[in-house]
């Protein structure tokens, strides 16, 4: 690439430059949605490497039987943190805040968000519950040792920070209602023309079944952590049976958020899976309306299903009987995605493009999260593994192997076109094929630990477990190097990759339509809508000269 | 840039409705509870709702209804251009919920002197029902004021763009939406009110 080149790459810098704004003021105090966005993403990154860094300590203590490198307590706050860090300050405001924030209102071809001076008050409010959060751990009594959950009667009586750290988690539900909220109005009000609601990118659909999550599930949560604070501090008693109060309710309560939650984790990052399957298959996505249906229908059926998390603890058996078939009953629309995902597959044109492994990788790990699942849901299995380290490897599969990818393919799909540069794929396929191997060898093996009866949040176990535990250990280290491996070659590429300005992957949504990187306001001229986000042939018919997209503002 | 001036009410209106959808349920967790206990401790929590001040609770009732009319008034007020009416009937608001305020820390504090709050002496030696009652009687009725003096505070901060034109006749969504928003305090009281101090 010539100087001139770059010099003219440089001077159309799309929203890096084009309000002339720069310094952190422009970025912390900014409104612009897709800065908003990186700043999300950042702050979040930021977490997830704090959470593996915890989750790689955890390992090293588990892989030999006794106390190799801390004791019960270390261990009991490392899991907590891990657990609060990866759960609050990475995955339920990962994709929505990030990506969401990014790409959703280009999908549909909005100037911005409805709010955008919320958007960022959101951001701040996150940033604060970190805040508060990491304080927690240096303060008071020391680091919370609850797990992330803050199970009473342990979080009502246990001397550490747990208080404060309650206080921070309930500052980032607050962040969360507001971007839930945020993102209802958008995509209800600032729709371009054209975009009718059978042409809304699937990322932009469970976006909004997300979003509504958020906001009809987080308050409980709110409530939840304000009553066991009030617990802490005033003494109310309500979860305390020796008063007359059920330590169950507070069972109930944390999960009509916390299984809802996990549809806030899931619900974006199966959007990004629909979205990349039909660009790399070069075909128009298979059932649409199936999949934004299913998005909405698993957020509904999802909010009647809390109490598969509560068989071993003493609920009737009736209820036990009627969670368990509601909870099979959500397993039916998330294959609904998976058969449509690969029935697009199937006889497409398949590239395998980093974005693309990173997506089938996904497909592969869900199915085995969810197949699990099915597991716990049924009672009678449930009871044997419930609190085992089966439910760890279970619940890695599904916001890992799920999430976390998807959240992987997002940054090798959408982030070269906010910086317009392109990474070398070379590295980044070996990078996914390394995570790939660790995760499995870290994870499968933690089933099996498991299923032969290995609890979870325990810094030591039987002699009998300790080859696989020392196998899984060996898995972290391999999926940490694909991690760095990743990460590296990404961030390389973002700031010294090649520059290119046209349609890298010949994608079909908005966001590719308009300039490499998008100018603050998104698009020169206000799009006009005339096809749906999977019509590739309509894109082709656009602009001859395979500048997908190009062609369509006019 | 042409879309910063850009409004949309619609939209402006939708968003506060979603906040009020999120207010609701955060209650509704408090209501969960109320209900659970209620149907566990039947005698307890008749015996607690006795020994709150109908009274008082019936005139904090009626401030808050009035309040909740005043508040409307100034929609329309402002609708029809009439600046000073909007801003009276706005203290009017406010005033009302002040004396909301007094009345219930008269309320609070008189059963704080008789030993009765979470945790106390007398309250951990009686009955377990009326443990969990009085606590959710404070819980509640203190977040509910928590959300008076918010909502209270907005309608200041209301006030005074009225008062400086930024709220005027073409352009009072922000009026609207901080109405929406204390109806809301008035209507989650409207739900506090019976089951605490009637219904029992
Ligand atoms: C290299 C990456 C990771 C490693 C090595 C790792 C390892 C672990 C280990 C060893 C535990 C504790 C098991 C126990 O004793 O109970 C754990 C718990 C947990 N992990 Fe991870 N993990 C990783 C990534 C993640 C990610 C990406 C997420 C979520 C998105 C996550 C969420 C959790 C949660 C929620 C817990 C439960 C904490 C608790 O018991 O309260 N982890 N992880
Ligand atoms: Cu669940």
């Amino acid at each position: 690439m010539s100087t001139a080149e770059d010099g003219r790459l440089m001077a159309e810098r799309g929203f890096w430059t084009d309000t002339g704004k720069t310094g952190i003021g422009a970025w912390i105090f900014s409104t612009d949605h897709k800065r908003i966005g990186l700043l999300y993403f950042y702050s979040v990154l930021f977490f997830f490497l704090v959470g593996v860094i915890l989750g790689l300590l955890m390992r090293i203590e588990l892989m030999a039987p006794g106390r190799d490198i801390m004791g019960p307590q270390t261990y009991n706050a490392l899991f907590t943190l891990h657990g609060v860090v990866m759960i609050f300050l990475f995955i339920i405001p990962g994709i929505p805040g990030a990506f969401g924030n990014m790409v959703m209102p280009i999908q549909i071809g909005a100037p911005d968000v409805s709010f955008p001076r919320l958007n960022l008050f959101s951001w701040w409010l996150y940033a604060i519950g970190a805040v508060l959060v990491l304080t927690s751990l240096f303060t008071g009594g020391g680091a919370p040792d609850t797990g992330w959950t803050f199970y009473v009667p342990f979080s009502a009586k246990s001397a550490t920070n747990v208080s404060l750290a309650l206080f921070g988690v309930f500052v980032l539900g607050f962040s969360s209602i507001l971007t839930g909220l945020n993102f209802v109005t958008t995509i209800h009000r600032l729709r371009a023309v054209g975009m009718t609601w059978s042409r809304i990118p699937l990322f932009t659909w469970s976006l909004y079944a997300t979003a509504w999550v958020q906001i009809l599930a987080t308050p409980i949560l709110g409530i939840t952590l304000v009553l066991v604070i009030a617990e802490r501090m005033l003494g109310t008693g309500l979860f305390d049976a020796a008063r007359g109060g059920d330590p169950i309710m507070f069972q109930h309560l944390f999960w009509i958020y916390s299984h809802p939650a996990v549809y806030i984790m899931i619900l974006p990052a199966m959007g990004i899976i629909s979205d990349i399957i039909p660009v790399f298959s070069r075909k128009p996505i298979f059932g649409y309306k199936m999949i934004a249906f299913s998005s909405l229908a698993i957020a509904a059926a999802g909010s009647l299903v809390w109490g598969h998390h509560m068989f071993t603890s003493g609920m009737s058996d009736t209820a036990v009987l009627v969670f368990s078939f509601l909870t099979f009953i959500v397993a039916i629309p998330s294959a609904i995605k998976v058969f449509n995902w690969v029935s697009t597959l199937y006889r497409g044109s398949i590239s395998l493009d980093p974005p693309m492994l990173f997506a089938l990788a996904f497909i592969l790990l869900f199915s085995i999260g969810g197949l699990t699942g099915l597991i716990l849901g049924a009672p009678a299995t449930d009871v044997h593994v419930h609190d085992t380290h089966f439910v760890v490897g279970h619940f890695h599969y599904v916001m890992f192997g799920g999430t976390g990818f998807a959240f992987f393919a997002a940054m090798h799909y959408w982030l070269p076109k906010f910086y317009g540069r392109m990474y070398r794929k070379r590295p980044a396929v070996i990078a996914w094929c390394l995570m790939f191997i660790g995760f499995n060898v870290l994870y499968m093996s933690m089933k099996v630990l498991g299923m032969r009866g290995m609890p979870r949040r325990y810094y030591d176990y039987l002699p009998e477990f300790a080859q696989l535990n020392l196998v899984a250990t060996v898995g972290s280290w391999i999926l940490a190097a694909g991690l760095a491996i990743m990460l590296v070659n990404l961030f390389r590429g973002l700031f010294r990759g090649e520059a290119f300005t046209g349609n890298p992957w010949g994608g079909a949504t908005l966001e590719w339509s308009t300039t490499t990187p998008p100018p603050t306001l998104n698009f020169i001229k206000e799009p006009v809508v005339t096809h749906g986000p999977y019509d590739f042939k309509a894109l082709a018919d656009d602009s001859p000269d395979g500048m997908p997209g190009d062609g369509r503002n006019q | 840039m042409s879309h910063a001036v850009h409004k949309d009410y619609a939209g402006a209106k939708l968003g506060m409705w979603l906040f009020l959808f999120t207010e609701i349920l955060l209650f509704g967790g408090l209501f969960i509870l109320y209900a659970v206990y209620l149907a566990r401790y039947p005698q307890d929590f008749s015996s607690g709702g006795h020994q709150l001040n109908v009274v008082l609770g019936g005139t904090n009732t009626f401030l808050l209804v009035t309040s909740s009319l005043f508040a409307a008034m100034a929609l329309t007020a402002i609708q029809q251009d009439k600046r000073l009416l909007t801003l009276r009937l706005i203290g009017g608001t406010i005033l009302c919920a002040a004396g909301f305020m007094v009345i219930k820390y008269i309320e609070w504090s008189s059963k704080i002197h008789h030993g009765i709050y979470p945790g106390s002496a007398s309250i951990v030696k009686g009955p377990p029902g009326e443990s969990v009652f009085f606590s959710l009687y404070y819980l509640s009725t203190g977040i509910h004021g928590l959300h008076v003096l918010i909502g209270a505070t907005l309608l200041g901060v209301v006030a005074l763009r009225v008062k400086n034109g930024t709220i005027n006749s073409t352009d009072y969504v922000i009026l609207e939406n901080g109405v929406l928003y204390w109806h809301l305090v008035d209507l989650v009281w409207i739900f506090i009110f019976p089951l605490y101090y009637l219904m029992l």
